[in-house]
């Protein structure tokens, strides 16, 4: 009965039917399963203008590079507070058109930094501008590829009032007269990633990371405060403004070396900027505050860092002090 | 004894490890998943390693046994011996001995083998004998001997197949060369249409669908028209799946470099419609080739059909399940992404090129296959794990869990259709292992094997949630794949085209060039995949202590530049490639006129040995 290597209707036919429904099993079963996944309460459908970002993403296949996806594991915690659920895709995830499909933003490089979060983690508008003009402007390492045909270069004269001008270094420009403009596409793509952040769980749902088998050094008791790596904390959440060296920007982003405001011996404006943010002075770019991100330990080791690098010497502030700040704060919601 | 001793640390092992297992403090376990929790697996695990050494127990026995009804037909063959001693008279006797004094005191004299004689070939039986070989680099290797006759038809398909797939392989890696370039130097260009993302997928779709397609289907062709001992059900089919094929690549690539991308998922960049012409295509190969097998002239059909057949009536499938929409919504997609890209590569490139091995191996060692039955194990076991796997791409993902298990477990039992398939090639090549210094194909072979085994039992490795948490989003994933889609399918690819190109068109390639092609295209991967090896764990190390990203992207630098290094010397085997091939095939003036004989060198051949018309030999 089983002549398989003389009958080839058997063959062929048991090879693709046996196919077919491993395939159903394990792909099409499981597809439609989590395809009746309902976004959490607390997102929010995309704007016009943030859809047509995320098609430009697409379009410039950002996902060779960038992964979307918090994993469970210790190790990702640095791109979210929680890891990724499938309600997570439900707005990004549709069909785009009839052409193209529902894009695939999970990735599988992480070349460059996941995005998951990067709405909250790096919410200015600026930064993104320069960084898509040209990421070595704010990133002197970065190997991202730059994205000049987003920009238009205009004559000082032909500038108009609704143009959005992006204060480009001079050594990064060929021309000496023209300025460099975000065009609509641009300024889409920057929206789309400005919205990139995880959304609230609903109260006490927890979806927690699996913890690395690394044990946490246990906190002894003793009257010495351990703070964690303020150096890696600054890397991570201040440097591609504010450069590692301290030095900013200039036309985008206040240096902190020298910086009167970290210097002061009364770190409270320190404090209250990074947990607040800042747009008080109109030569600078825009910056978000940490409040949700950052916890007391970390600001505080942050705060350190600062006060105590690039020629800074400010004495160093408490766990306490920071705790102090965050409930004044928050009382003055 | 030692039996005893085993059964005890077996009973030891079941006594103390559930408790590690279940051992967990969670107070009120979630039942929902059941399946998947440790305590389940773990328990099934028991219960095969119960099965294992039963079946190593009983093995035992067996084994026991045999050998005692051996030791008796032992015995009773020396009480038989006794017996004719016995009964042998004393002259027979001493006979006997006389014979064995002489053959035990015989000596040589010296000059059996040679002669002071002057040599006289009479019948003009040695044909070529040189003292200075060709060059002084490499080893002189054995011409291929045999000329297959060809129908003109098949011929000038299959060379027109490898011919398109030469040139997209040129292309696609001229591309992933530029590529690589553009890790160490981001500011190359500036312009869209060259940029990063764009062109990543213009690299891996040319090598995926134009070069390993299109010249797997073309050394199909022949295998499936001579194991079927019949010519191609139609011509016309094969050239319209020619054209349909690479019109896709060709307007895909067109296509992604001017934005337009289906969405990001690997290998199914290209929109639906330009994926149509390609499907179209496969559909057509797919008939042609069942027909083929329909119409053959023998009773079986050799197990080579099985895997083309199996290759192109799962990618079929496969490719329609990655395209149609009503179910790739939300994460939908991505179930199906793992899904896609890991059977594409398993039940397209894998399976059909281990088809082509099948043939191409065996004939070229000019003996059988080692094992049939293994064969068609590990076709079948090829379709059940390989089918299973797709998500061990998506490991720690927000995917279903018990998807991610049954990957995982999967990807370990990958193991079998591995072992199965490695067995067979090496067993075949046994005995001839002298063949492989003397050939310039089977080199090929044997890279391509090895790399068969390595590359994916490293796979399977890497499905583990451990190696996940390291490996997962770095470099060493480039690494494995071009591990095996360049170590396995490419070498293999080429082995069959330097194996069979030749004997239809009657053209030796340069053995220079191809020596030149094998090294340079062998240590450019070995540069290639581990300097991204080691370089990918360090940065999942850099990742897990927690350092700034930037510091990952600094340390790869050097090692990105040593792929660099790597991929150039590949390009350039490409071009040393390109260049055989042309060689090959070009300027074949009535090539079947002059069968090949094993001659001096091709130009002088047909005044020195006028071959007799028409008259050749075929295997």
């Amino acid at each position: 009965m089983l002549d398989f290597h003389k009958n080839h209707k058997l063959l062929v036919g048991t090879a693709l039917f046996g196919f077919l429904m491993l395939s159903t099993f394990v792909a099409l079963v499981p597809a439609f399963q989590i395809q009746q996944t309902q976004p959490l309460p607390s997102m929010e459908t995309f704007s016009e203008e943030e859809l047509k970002g995320l098609h430009i993403y697409v379009q410039e296949n950002c996902m060779s590079c960038h992964t979307q996806q918090v994993r469970n594991i210790e190790m990702d915690n640095t791109w979210g507070k929680r890891p990724s659920i499938p309600s997570d895709y439900y707005y990004s995830k549709q069909r785009q058109d009839l052409w193209r499909q529902s894009p695939s933003l999970l990735g599988s490089e992480r070349t460059g930094p996941d995005l998951t979060d990067v709405g909250q983690r790096q919410s200015g508008m600026e930064w993104h501008l320069l960084h898509l003009y040209n990421p070595r402007i704010v990133v002197k390492e970065s190997i991202m590829p730059s994205y000049p045909w987003l920009f238009d270069l205009k004559e000082e004269s032909k500038i108009r009032d609704t143009d959005h001008l992006v204060p480009v270094p001079q050594e990064f420009l060929n021309s000496s007269t023209k300025k460099v403009v975000a065009s609509q596409k641009a300024l889409n793509l920057v929206a789309y990633l400005q919205s990139l952040k995880q959304a609230e769980m609903p109260q006490n749902t927890s979806v927690s990371f699996i913890p690395s088998s690394k044990e946490n050094e246990s906190f002894d008791d003793s009257d010495e405060e351990l703070l964690p790596d303020g150096e890696n904390l600054y890397m991570n959440n201040c440097a591609a403004c504010h450069q590692a060296d301290g030095s900013g920007l200039s036309g985008a982003f206040p240096p902190l070396a020298g910086s009167t405001i970290v210097n002061d011996e009364n770190p409270e404006t320190l404090i209250r900027i990074i947990m607040e943010g800042y747009d008080a002075r109109p030569e600078f770019g825009v910056m978000a505050g940490f409040q949700e991100t950052l916890s007391d330990e970390e600001i505080a080791a942050i705060v350190n860092h600062e006060r105590s690098s690039w020629g800074n010497a400010a004495d160093a502030v408490t766990i306490d002090e920071v705790k102090e700040i965050r409930s004044f704060v928050n009382s003055l919601k | 004894m030692y039996i005893r001793k085993f059964y005890i640390s077996l009973l030891a092992i079941f006594v103390l490890f559930p408790k590690v297992v279940f051992a967990q403090p969670t107070p009120n376990p979630d039942t929902s998943n059941w399946l998947s929790s440790p305590g389940i697996i773990g328990t099934i695990l028991l219960v095969v390693i119960v099965l294992v050494i039963a079946i190593f127990i009983l093995t035992l026995k067996a084994s026991a046994y045999f050998t005692q009804l051996q030791t008796r037909t032992e015995r009773n063959k020396k009480i038989e011996f006794g017996e004719r001693l016995l009964e042998m008279d004393e002259t027979e006797i001493d006979s006997v001995l006389e014979k064995r004094k002489k053959a035990v005191s015989y000596r040589l004299s010296g000059d059996e083998l040679g002669s002071n004689l002057e040599v006289d070939d009479s019948r003009g039986i040695i044909a070529a004998i040189t003292h200075e070989p060709g060059n002084p680099l490499v080893d002189e290797k054995k011409k291929s001997p045999i000329t297959i006759d060809t129908p003109f038809h098949l011929k000038k398909m299959i060379t027109w197949y490898i011919g398109a797939a030469v040139f997209w392989l040129v292309f696609g890696t001229l591309i992933g060369q530029y590529l690589g370039l553009k890790f160490i130097w981001p500011e190359m260009d500036a312009i869209s249409w060259l940029s990063f993302g764009r062109l990543r997928p213009v690299h891996t779709n040319a090598v995926f669908w134009g070069w390993a397609s299109l010249a797997m289907i073309g050394l199909g062709y022949f295998v499936i028209t001579r194991t079927s001992n019949n010519k191609l059900y139609s011509y016309k089919l094969a050239w319209y799946a020619w054209w349909l094929m690479n019109s896709s690549v060709a307007i895909g690539s067109l296509l992604l470099m001017s934005g337009v991308n289906n969405g990001g998922g690997e290998y199914r960049e290209y929109i639906w419609p330009v994926a149509l012409l390609f499907a179209i295509g496969m559909v057509l190969t797919f008939y042609n080739f069942y027909q083929t097998v329909a119409h053959r002239k023998i009773d079986e059909i050799y197990v080579s059909n099985w895997y083309l057949l199996g290759g192109l009536g799962w990618t079929i499938i496969l490719v329609i399940i990655g395209y149609l929409p009503m179910y790739q919504d939300g994460l939908g997609e991505t179930v199906i992404q793992g899904y896609y890209m890991h059977q594409g590569v398993g039940m397209w490139f894998m399976t059909f090129t281990l088809g082509l091995i099948y043939y191409y191996l065996p004939s070229s060692l000019n003996k059988p296959i080692y094992s049939y039955s293994l064969g068609v194990l590990a076709f079948w076991t090829q379709m059940l794990f390989y089918t299973l796997i797709g998500t061990h791409h998506f490991v720690f993902s927000p995917l279903p869990w018990w998807l991610q298990t049954v990957a995982i477990v999967f990807s370990a039992g990958m193991l079998i259709p591995v072992v199965a398939g490695t067995t067979n090639f090496l067993m075949t090549m046994r005995g001839s292992w002298n063949e492989i210094t003397k050939s310039y194909v089977l080199p090929f072979f044997l890279v391509g094997v090895v790399f068969y085994f390595v590359g994916s039992a490293q796979g399977s490795l890497q499905a583990f949630r451990f190696t996940n948490f390291i490996w997962h989003f770095t470099d060493f994933n480039v690494a494995h794949s071009h591990m095996t889609m360049y170590g396995i399918i490419t070498f293999i690819l080429w082995a069959c085209v330097y194996a069979i190109l030749p004997k239809i068109t009657g053209r030796e390639p340069k053995q220079i060039m191809v020596g030149m092609h094998f090294w340079m295209a062998f240590i450019g991967l070995f540069a290639y995949m581990v300097s991204l090896m080691v370089g990918g764990t360090m940065k999942g190390l850099s990742w897990i202590e927690g350092k700034p990203f930037i510091e990952s992207v600094i340390l790869m630098q050097p090692f990105w530049l040593w792929r660099a290094i790597g991929g150039t010397l590949m390009f350039i085997s490409h071009l040393l490639f390109a260049y055989n091939f042309f060689y090959i095939t070009g300027n074949q003036r009535n090539p079947m006129l002059h069968p090949k004989i094993n001659g001096p060198d091709t130009e002088n051949r047909e005044t020195i040995y006028p071959g007799p018309k028409n008259k050749t030999v075929t295997f």
